[in-house]
């Protein structure tokens, strides 16, 4: 019987401030601009106790951007925070220029991201962000599933040497990864074995996924379930090793259809192993005003979604 | 170094910036012309910078970001003449392969860039963003930036501005090619950038004015923002320029903004331009 210990309940963005903030204390070449929500980005530790090498940058990303991009020149490491739509969209040229094609060493960490950003609604709710930047040369793309992750996650990230887009979001979720986890860039994490149908999963779809598989255990079908928190560079080798023993697969993600995680899996399958794919993500949709739960639910990103996806690319399989 | 000295230098940067363009039937001529003056002077007289080995950090190094890429003519020109990288490799200016791209850039890793631009408006922050990785260690060179009069058009450099003078970042000096004119016409027909001197003031920078073609204004003007580094205040200087300088049928008109020329008005602009340190 499946059973994940669940290690509490937090946002993502909590660990991206915790995480800032040891990094901080160990790493004095690390600074952090901000667009004008450190509050909301959770960065009001790092700023407190490291005043110098905190920039607040007022509400200008496009500014944001390129001032990280001059720092890093300088040897720093730049973490720039403000939500993912600000981090990506409006921002996507001076990152294109500035920080990917210049290669520099710029850490983009985006709060919001997606449906769970709530009432607010489709003005700031991007769903697009992991195409775009996953689109970039040289950029490194990561969606951590927790709050433990994520920090973990922030961590890491300095000490690889490159652009990397880190993306995070706002509502409270089940913690399931281990404190004292290794986080490494590129490496998925398999989380549950299974014989059935491979479930790929990123961000806050993770533990939708993990409560899929229990569900689906309920009714005799086998689940493995792949924490794919890097979305490039990918883990090309979880997927196939896994697809050779399922044979068919399950994408989901808080995220356009177009261009996310599913796209990378079946970019992978149609090259090495095409195999029936089914996805869960939003199709070509803007978002709306809600709760985070309530969307969840009207744009089918729930455990039960996952659950009837599953049963049906397990159907597919010829 | 000596005014004559440099006016030979520069001479020799206009032959290059025509040829370049010449060569490949392609690429801007006119800023290019209309700034071999400043970067010449920047490079050969103001900067303290290491050509033998180029450091992409700068670290105890004067750094120059180029805003304005498509001007990247006279830019290369002025790195190789000062010993970035051979002579000769100004041949190879936007064909396949080069490391001398259309507009500059650090993925052929070409000794002298720090910072890929042609989209303009972005490199006033990444000056602004060095300055004060500088600042943070105490390292007390200096920021250099070059942008065109039309490129002030582009929000992000008001971002930028409002922010450099928020910050103190009074390490930077960046230097604006006031030469009116853009790719559609005069800067004053497209949008008109109203008074510039006190649009800086207002956005809180010392505002500096000087002539680019004379080689004692523009050391004298650089000589005196760089004695205020430490005031506190950002640094922008008002370059009046012509577009197309050196070359008659090129100046006066925004037509030469981004046309190569013909063989035969190659001919007649190499006749204007004496050939100096010898050609690639």
């Amino acid at each position: 019987m499946i059973e994940f210990e669940v290690l509490g309940k937090k946002d993502t963005r909590s660990g991206f401030g915790e995480g800032l903030s040891e990094l901080g204390k160990k790493n004095n070449q690390v600074v952090a601009l901000c667009a004008d929500l450190t509050g909301s980005l959770k960065m009001d530790a790092f700023q407190k106790e490291n005043p110098e090498r905190f920039f607040q940058v007022g509400i200008a990303e496009a500014n944001m951007i390129g001032l990280a991009a001059g720092m890093a020149v300088g040897g720093k490491i730049p973490y720039t925070g403000t939500f993912a739509n600000f981090s990506t969209g409006r921002v996507y040229d001076q990152i294109r220029q500035s920080v990917a094609y210049s290669n520099k060493n710029v850490k983009i960490c985006a709060s919001h991201a997606g449906l769970t950003l709530g009432e607010d609604g489709a003005t700031h709710q991007i769903l697009e962000d992991i195409g775009m930047m996953k689109m970039l040369p040289n950029m490194t793309v990561i969606v951590p599933a927790d709050f433990n992750q994520t920090k973990q996650a922030t961590i890491a990230i300095a000490e690889h040497v490159g652009p990397v887009y880190l993306r995070f979001g706002r509502p409270s979720v089940p913690i399931f990864v281990k404190e004292d986890a290794k986080f490494v860039i590129g490496k998925a994490d398999k989380l549950i074995d299974g014989t059935d149908v491979t479930i790929v999963a990123c961000g806050h779809l993770v533990w939708k996924a993990i409560e899929a598989a229990k569900e689906l255990e309920a009714e005799g079908i086998s689940a493995e379930v792949i924490n794919m928190h890097t979305i490039k560079p990918f883990d090309e080798k979880a997927v196939l090793d896994s697809v050779a023993k399922t044979r068919c697969v399950v994408t989901a993600e808080e995220h356009m259809l177009n261009g996310g995680l599913g796209d990378s899996v079946a970019q992978l399958l149609s090259r090495n192993n095409p195999l029936p794919q089914e996805y869960i993500g939003v199709n070509d949709k803007f978002g709306e005003s809600g709760t985070p739960d309530e969307l969840m639910k009207k744009y089918g990103l729930e455990s039960e979604n996952i659950v009837e996806a599953a049963k049906k690319v397990i159907q597919r399989k010829s | 170094m000596e005014n004559q000295q440099l006016e030979k230098i520069a001479s020799q940067v206009r032959r290059d910036i025509v040829r370049m363009v010449a060569g490949v039937n392609s690429g801007h001529p006119g800023g290019s012309l209309g700034c071999a003056d400043f970067l010449t002077v920047l490079y050969f007289d103001v900067m303290n910078h290491n050509s033998s080995e180029f450091a992409m950090n700068g670290k105890g190094e004067d750094v120059f970001y180029l805003s304005n890429g498509h001007i990247s003519p006279v830019w290369y020109s002025v790195l190789a003449r000062s010993g970035y990288f051979p002579v000769n490799e100004l041949g190879t200016f936007r064909k396949l392969s080069s490391r001398l791209q259309g507009h500059p850039s650090t993925d052929k890793k070409l000794p002298g860039i720090r910072m890929a631009s042609g989209s303009l408006g972005q490199g006033l922050s990444n000056a602004i963003g060095t300055a004060q990785s500088k600042k943070l260690n105490g390292d007390k060179s200096i920021v250099y930036s070059l942008h065109g009069d039309g490129e002030l058009q582009e929000g992000q450099i008001w971002e930028a501005a409002m922010y450099g003078a928020a910050h103190k970042v009074d390490n930077v000096i960046a230097t604006i090619d006031y030469n009116g004119r853009q790719i559609d016409g005069d800067v004053e027909d497209v949008i008109s950038l109203g008074d510039l001197s006190l649009k800086w003031q207002a956005f809180g920078w010392e505002v500096y004015h000087m002539d680019g073609h004379d080689m004692q204004s523009l050391k004298e003007t650089l000589a005196a923002a760089k004695g205020n580094v430490g005031n506190d205040k950002p640094k922008v200087i008002i370059m009046k320029t012509e577009m197309g300088q050196g070359v008659d049928f090129m100046m006066g008109t925004h037509k030469w903004h981004g046309v190569a020329p013909n063989p035969d008005q190659l001919a007649s602009a190499l006749g204007q331009l004496e050939e100096t340190l010898g050609d690639y």
